[in-house]
C-alpha cells in the first residue's frame, strides 16, 4: 500500500513528461506557413509571439490560479527594453532578448513579493493597477518612450550574423517559433515536476497547501517571476522583429486580449494559449479586414459563449471528442 | 492658492459624486453575490445614450429623460442577470469576469455601430447653465444640480438600507447569505431587485456623466476602472465605503489633473495601490 501510493504520483508525472503523436504533428506542423502561406509569414509570427504571451499567462492562471488583469505590463517592459537596447546601439537580437527577460523578471520578481500576498478581488485589482500604473508611467516618460508616438529608430543587427530581418518576416518567424519551441520545452518540463504539482495544488485549494507543508506564497513568486521573464521575452520579441515599440504594448486591452485567447484556448493545458492565439489572430485578421470597427462584437459574442457552453476552452470542448489515450495534451 | 483649492474641492467633489452613483450599485451587488460584474459601467452607458437621444433626437427635456435613463438601466440589466448571470452565481472570479467582460465588448461595439465613435452631448435647459456666485466665489449650477442629486439619493439609499424590511433583508443578504436564505429570506428576488436599483443608478450616473465627462462608445471600458476602484478602496457591500472612496478619488484625481498635469492618472493608481496593500478588504470591507 504504502510503496504503491508512493510510486502514484512518480507514474503520473513520467506519464504526462511523454510525448504523444499528436503534439510532434502539431510542431512540425508550424512549419507549414514557410510553405503554405509565405505571404503571411508576418503574422504567423505575431501568432507565435502571442502563443509565447499567452503561455507565461498560462503558467500563473492556469497552473497557480492567480488571475492577472495587468500581465502586459511585463511584455511591454521587455518590449521597451529590448527596444531600448537597440536604439543605443546593441541591436544583436539574442542577447538583447536575454536581457530583455532578465529585466521583465527582476520586475516581475518585486511585484510577486505583493502579489503573492494577496487573492480574489484585490488581487485582481492590484495586477490591473500596477499594469495601469506603468503604462501611465510609459506614457509620462516620453523623453525615454517616445510617448504616444512610439519608440522610434529601433534598428536590428542581422540574426546570428546571418538572417536580416525582412519585409516578408521569413526571419521573424523562424526566430519567433525557435524561441517559442523553446519556451515550450521549459514551461513543460516545469508544470510537469513536482514544483508543478504543487502549483496545480495552490490553484485548487490555496488554503490546504501550507497544512500539508508545502510554502505557497515562495511558489508564487517563483512561478510570478518566471512568467513575467517569457512575458517579457514575448515582448522583446515584438519589438525585434517588428523595430518598433508602442504604448498599446502595455495597455490594459493587450492584458484582457491574452486573458481572452487564454480562455479561449483552455487553461492549464500549455497549448491553450497557443491553439487561442492561432484561433484569435487568424479571425481578427480575416474579421478586421471586413470591418474593424465591430471586432470587438463578435470577440464579445464568442467570450460570453465560450463561458456558457465551453467553459474548458477549445481544448476542453475537443478532449471530450478525442479519444481517451490522447487526453493527456 | 486657495480659490484655486476651492475649485479644485467642489469640481473634484461633483466628480467624486458622480463615481459614487456609478460604482454604488456595483458594490452592494459585489458584496451580497460575490459576482464580478464588469459589465456595469455598460448599464451606465446605456443610461447615458437614452438621456442623449431622447434630449437631442426628440426634444425631451433634460430633467425628464433622467427616470427614463434610470429605468431603461435597470430593466435591462434584471433581464441580463435572469437570463445570463444567474447561472454562473456558483462559477468562479474568472469566469464571471470572462461574461462580463465580453458583455463590454459587445455593448462598446454594439454603441459604435448605434451612435457613431463621436463624443456626445446632452443640450442642458438654461437654468442649469452658468455659473452661481456664493461667497464671492463662482460654482457651476449643473455641477451643485449634481452634488445635490447625489446627497439626496445617498440620504434615501441609505434610510432604505437602514430603517425598511427590504433594506434589511439586503443587509442580512450582504453579510450572511446561506443564514439569511435559512432565514427564509428570498435572496434570489432581494438580489435581483438590488441589482435592478444598481444598475439603474449607474444609468442615471451615466446620463448625468455626459455634460462633465462626455460620453462616447468606449464610456464602459474607461469609467470600469474608476468604478471598479472605488469598489475595491471602499469595501464590498458598504455605501459609506463606496461614498468616501469616489469622494477621495474625486478629489485626489481633479487634484492631480490640476497641479501635476504631467503625472496623469498616475496617482489614482497609486493610490489605489497603496491602499488595497494596507487594507486588502478596502477601507470599510469586513472580508
Amino acid at each position: 500500500m504504502t510503496s504503491g501510493a508512493a510510486s502514484e504520483p512518480q507514474r503520473y508525472l513520467e506519464a504526462r513528461i511523454r510525448w504523444q503523436p499528436l503534439e510532434i504533428a502539431f510542431w512540425l506542423a508550424s512549419l507549414l506557413p514557410f510553405w503554405l502561406t509565405p505571404s503571411y509569414l508576418v503574422l504567423a509570427s505575431q501568432i507565435a509571439i502571442t502563443a509565447l504571451f499567452a503561455l507565461s499567462l498560462d503558467l500563473i492562471l492556469g497552473y497557480a490560479g492567480i488571475v492577472s488583469l495587468g500581465h502586459a505590463a511585463y511584455f511591454g517592459f521587455g518590449s521597451y527594453t529590448a527596444g531600448l537596447l537597440a536604439k543605443w546601439g546593441w541591436g544583436e537580437p539574442i542577447t538583447g532578448l536575454a536581457i530583455a527577460g532578465v529585466a521583465a523578471g527582476l520586475l516581475g520578481f518585486l511585484t510577486s513579493i505583493i502579489i503573492a500576498r494577496f487573492r480574489h478581488l484585490a488581487l485582481i485589482m492590484i495586477t490591473l493597477g500596477f499594469g495601469l500604473l506603468l503604462a501611465e508611467a510609459a506614457n509620462s516618460a516620453s523623453w525615454l518612450t517616445g510617448g504616444a508616438d512610439g519608440l522610434q529608430g529601433v534598428r536590428m543587427w542581422q540574426l546570428l550574423g546571418l538572417f536580416p530581418f525582412d519585409l516578408y518576416g521569413r526571419a521573424a518567424y523562424a526566430y519567433s517559433l525557435c524561441v517559442l519551441l523553446l519556451m515550450f520545452l521549459l514551461s513543460r518540463r516545469l508544470i510537469n515536476s513536482p514544483f508543478g504539482l504543487a502549483l496545480r495544488g495552490i490553484r485548487e485549494r490555496a488554503i490546504r497547501m501550507p497544512a500539508i507543508g508545502a510554502h505557497s506564497p515562495a511558489h508564487i513568486r517563483k512561478i510570478y517571476t518566471i512568467a513575467a521573464v517569457m512575458a517579457g521575452i514575448a515582448g522583446a520579441l515584438l519589438a525585434q522583429t517588428t523595430e518598433t515599440v508602442s504604448l498599446d504594448t502595455l495597455g490594459f486591452q493587450r492584458s484582457a486580449d491574452v486573458l481572452v485567447i487564454l480562455i479561449l484556448g483552455g487553461t492549464g493545458r500549455l497549448y491553450g494559449g497557443i491553439v487561442g492565439a492561432i484561433v484569435y489572430m487568424v479571425a481578427r485578421d480575416q474579421f478586421s479586414g471586413i470591418n474593424p470597427q465591430y471586432w470587438y462584437f463578435w470577440i464579445g459574442l464568442l467570450l460570453i459563449a465560450v463561458v456558457m457552453f465551453l467553459p474548458n476552452g477549445i481544448l476542453g470542448g475537443l478532449a471530450r471528442l478525442i479519444p481517451r489515450r490522447w487526453r493527456s495534451v | 492658492m486657495i480659490a484655486s483649492a476651492v475649485g479644485v474641492l467642489f469640481d473634484g467633489f461633483a466628480y467624486g459624486m458622480l463615481l459614487f452613483l456609478l460604482s454604488v450599485g456595483l458594490s452592494v451587488t459585489l458584496g451580497m453575490m460575490n459576482f464580478v460584474n464588469l459589465a456595469h459601467c455598460s448599464f451606465a452607458m446605456l443610461g447615458g445614450y437614452v438621456a442623449v437621444t431622447l434630449t437631442n433626437e426628440f426634444r425631451w427635456p433634460f430633467l425628464a429623460t433622467l427616470p427614463l435613463a434610470f429605468l431603461t438601466a435597470a430593466l435591462v440589466s434584471v433581464a441580463f442577470e435572469r437570463v445570463l448571470y444567474k447561472r454562473l452565481y456558483g462559477a468562479s472570479d474568472l469566469e464571471q469576469c470572462l461574461l462580463t467582460i465580453g458583455i463590454v465588448f459587445v455593448s462598446v461595439a454594439a454603441a459604435a455601430y448605434v451612435f457613431g465613435t463621436v463624443q456626445q452631448s446632452v443640450a442642458l435647459p438654461s437654468y442649469l447653465r452658468g455659473t452661481v456666485a456664493i461667497a464671492h466665489r463662482s460654482f457651476g449650477v449643473y455641477r451643485l444640480f449634481l452634488i445635490g442629486v447625489s446627497l439626496l439619493i445617498t440620504v434615501a439609499l441609505v434610510a432604505a438600507l437602514e430603517y425598511t424590511r427590504f433594506g434589511a433583508q439586503v443587509r442580512a443578504a450582504v453579510d450572511n447569505q446561506r443564514m439569511a436564505r435559512g432565514l427564509g429570506i428570498d435572496v434570489g428576488r432581494v438580489f435581483a431587485i438590488t441589482f435592478a436599483l444598481g444598475s439603474g443608478l449607474a444609468g442615471l450616473g451615466g446620463a448625468l456623466a455626459v455634460e462633465i465627462v462626455g460620453l462616447d462608445h468606449a464610456f464602459a471600458f474607461t469609467y470600469l476602472v474608476y468604478v471598479l476602484i472605488v469598489v475595491a478602496v471602499g469595501g464590498l457591500g458598504s455605501i459609506g465605503g463606496s461614498f468616501a472612496a469616489a469622494t477621495v478619488l474625486g478629489i485626489s484625481d481633479m487634484a492631480g489633473k490640476y497641479y501635476f498635469p504631467e503625472l496623469g492618472a498616475f496617482l489614482i493608481y497609486f493610490v489605489m495601490i497603496t491602499l488595497l496593500m494596507w487594507r486588502p478588504a478596502g477601507l470599510f470591507g469586513r472580508r
